[in-house]
């Protein structure tokens, strides 16, 4: 088992986003560091647009969660509805 | 009249897949060989471009967009920055140090790298590496000018700032170690300049950079460093997917890509590795109020995140390159090395250093019990004990450099912390010196390549670093002072220890007036 991991700056637009992440991967672990979170989890991580839109009440672009993205470790796969790394391929 | 309803909108992997598959052309002028001519030199085979994907699928109009965003988020900050005495709000202005390395050795590099990219997009042949390459050269080139614009405001306030990001890279011998990896990068070809920017620098390494120094810039109370630094963070997540991309591209397009793939991660690993060690002197004795240990960056970015990746890579036969031995070593001796060595020629750096104070060496003992007390505090001690009786030591002689890394020789051998390393080459009758097993094999592998590496110390000997006119043979000639002249350093303001320093001065006075109304 390999861990993948994505950061964020901590901001307004990223509280809604690190909830919906760690509410739709309830293996995922919270590392609160200065100005950032690093999200650790086994194997895979799901970053689902419903579950952000839900939390801010509008339409949201996955493509948006660039603007406050750090880093991210393992294979992504994006597409309209997901944002998936993980270490299976 | 009826509206008649719109057609749905291209979803993310349609509009990617007409951007990057529907836009290219077969050339009809001129042979596609001529087109691309280093293409194939390197002995990559490729046999289907298409399949390369990139999985951010960013399309044209949404990296404006998003890019966009970002510039202005940064430079309302900067303003806010420049407005608001941001200059005063750091810890310490010894901390500004890690910044002045900073904009002296990685700036410019940011720089390079915009010309790198533009250069490997020009000579690929696929249109899905063109456009992500396109991208990362213009992330690049943004990259440089934030970092020289938010540093610019410290320019206006303490020393050191002066020359860095454009200067004294060509011509500092601490500067030289990163600049001459990605002028070893450049001179490369396409495919290979992918595997050590895009994969091993960006991939493997670049967290180890950017986490947890700009964390700890943050720590530090640096607003501009962490604004800067987290913007062009949020691009490398793109360029660390384009660099594991490539990669995979490559090994799964032939079977013979295998082992020059691995002989490129392999040498890129390495370089990378002693290029950061200037990064272990950064977090473990730059930053006043620190976020983790190199040791520890080191265990979560390298160990564990590096780990998971080489065993991603294991199924297509690459192995975790041989240094990795080495690095599990030095990480417990890399910092306190280099420490030693620049404390001990800062009067020939554009940069303050200082003697870690007593609290400093107690959290460097908890970080490092197997290597501190027995090897570096006795010296931090005796180097402190004549700093007190204002014989501050300082090495009147310049370091013998290593001919790859251009590191001056002063790790030490892996079985013997307390000896220093160094190994011998020899090629056309001429003798070369490698600091490392790692160094000596990157060299003796390519010794054309190496043996015209520009060494900043052989340079100074040979006499070819003072400024014009300067006559060797006048009374009282001063070879440093006239180096340091060359490199637009001021000793008095620029260099030497914070002790007794015009910024430490400064900072003391203007913080005090900050809070004080006399």
């Amino acid at each position: 088992m390999s861990t993948v991991f994505i950061a964020f700056q901590i901001n307004e637009d990223t509280r809604p986003i690190i909830e919906a992440i760690l509410a739709d991967n309830p293996h995922a672990v919270l590392d609160e560091q200065p100005a950032m979170v690093k999200i650790n989890a086994e194997d895979t991580l799901v970053i689902k647009r419903e579950s952000i839109e839900e939390l801010i009440g509008r339409k949201f672009d996955l493509q948006e969660l660039q603007v406050n993205l750090i880093t991210i470790s393992g294979h992504l796969d994006e597409d309209d509805d997901t944002f998936t790394l993980s270490w299976k391929n | 009249m009826d509206m008649k309803a719109t057609k749905k909108k291209l979803g993310l992997k349609e509009k990617y897949a007409h951007m990057t598959r529907g836009l290219d052309w077969e050339t009809t002028y001129q042979p596609k060989e001529k087109v691309f001519p280093q293409a194939t030199f390197e002995g990559i085979k490729v046999h289907d471009w298409d399949k390369w994907e990139d999985p951010f699928r960013l399309t044209m109009d949404s990296y404006w967009k998003y890019q966009a965003e970002k510039e202005r988020k940064l430079y309302a900050v900067l303003d806010a920055f420049a407005q608001n005495n941001g200059h005063l709000g750091i810890t310490d202005a010894r901390y500004l140090s890690a910044i002045k390395l900073f904009l002296t050795g990685i700036s410019p590099l940011e720089y390079v790298a915009h010309r790198g990219f533009a250069a490997a997009g020009r000579n690929f042949p696929g249109v899905g590496p063109r456009v992500a390459c396109l991208m990362q050269s213009i992330d690049e080139v943004r990259h440089a000018q934030t970092q020289i614009h938010a540093l610019s405001n410290y320019n206006k306030f303490y020393e050191g700032f002066h020359a860095g990001a454009s200067h004294q890279i060509e011509r500092l011998w601490y500067l030289s170690v990163p600049k001459s990896f990605f002028d070893d990068a450049f001179s490369a070809g396409p495919f290979e300049w992918m595997i050590a920017i895009g994969f091993s620098f960006e991939y493997v390494l670049t967290n180890l950079l950017f986490v947890p120094f700009m964390s700890g810039a943050a720590y530090n109370g640096d607003m501009a460093t962490v604004t800067f630094g987290f913007s062009a963070q949020s691009d490398e997540a793109r360029h660390m997917t384009l660099g594991l991309e490539c990669i995979k591209f490559m090994l799964e397009q032939d079977p013979d890509n295998l082992p020059i793939v691995q002989k490129w991660i392999d040498k890129w690993a390495w370089r990378g590795i002693r290029v950061l060690s200037l990064v272990s002197t950064m977090l473990d004795y730059m930053l006043p109020k620190r976020v983790m240990s190199w040791k520890e960056a080191w265990e979560i970015y390298f160990e564990q995140n590096g780990g998971a990746l080489f065993n991603d890579l294991a199924k297509y036969g690459i192995k975790v390159p041989e240094c990795i031995a080495q690095c599990t070593i030095d990480k417990e001796h890399q910092s306190h090395q280099l420490w030693l060595t620049l404390c001990t020629h800062s009067h020939a750096m554009g940069l303050h250093t200082w003697l870690p104070n007593a609290e400093e060496m107690d959290w460097l003992s908890a970080k490092y019990p197997n290597t501190f007390d027995k090897y570096y505090r006795p010296r931090f001690d005796q180097l402190r004990e004549l700093a007190d009786k204002g014989e501050r030591f300082y090495a009147n002689t310049l370091p013998m450099l290593c001919q790859v890394c251009q590191i001056p020789m002063l790790f030490t051998e892996p079985d013997d912390p307390t000896k220093i390393c160094y190994r011998e080459s020899e090629f056309q009758g001429e003798k070369y010196h490698t600091c490392s097993d790692g160094c000596k094999h990157i060299f003796d592998d390519e010794p054309e390549k190496y043996i015209q590496a520009w060494l900043p110390v052989h340079q100074v000997y040979m006499g070819n670093c003072w400024p014009e006119g300067t006559d060797p043979t006048a009374e009282g000639f001063n070879p440093l002072a006239k180096y340091l002249e060359w490199c637009h350093i001021d000793l008095a303001r620029d260099g030497g220890d914070y002790e007794g320093s015009s910024d430490q001065a400064n900072f003391a006075a203007w913080r005090g007036a900050a809070t004080q109304n006399t």
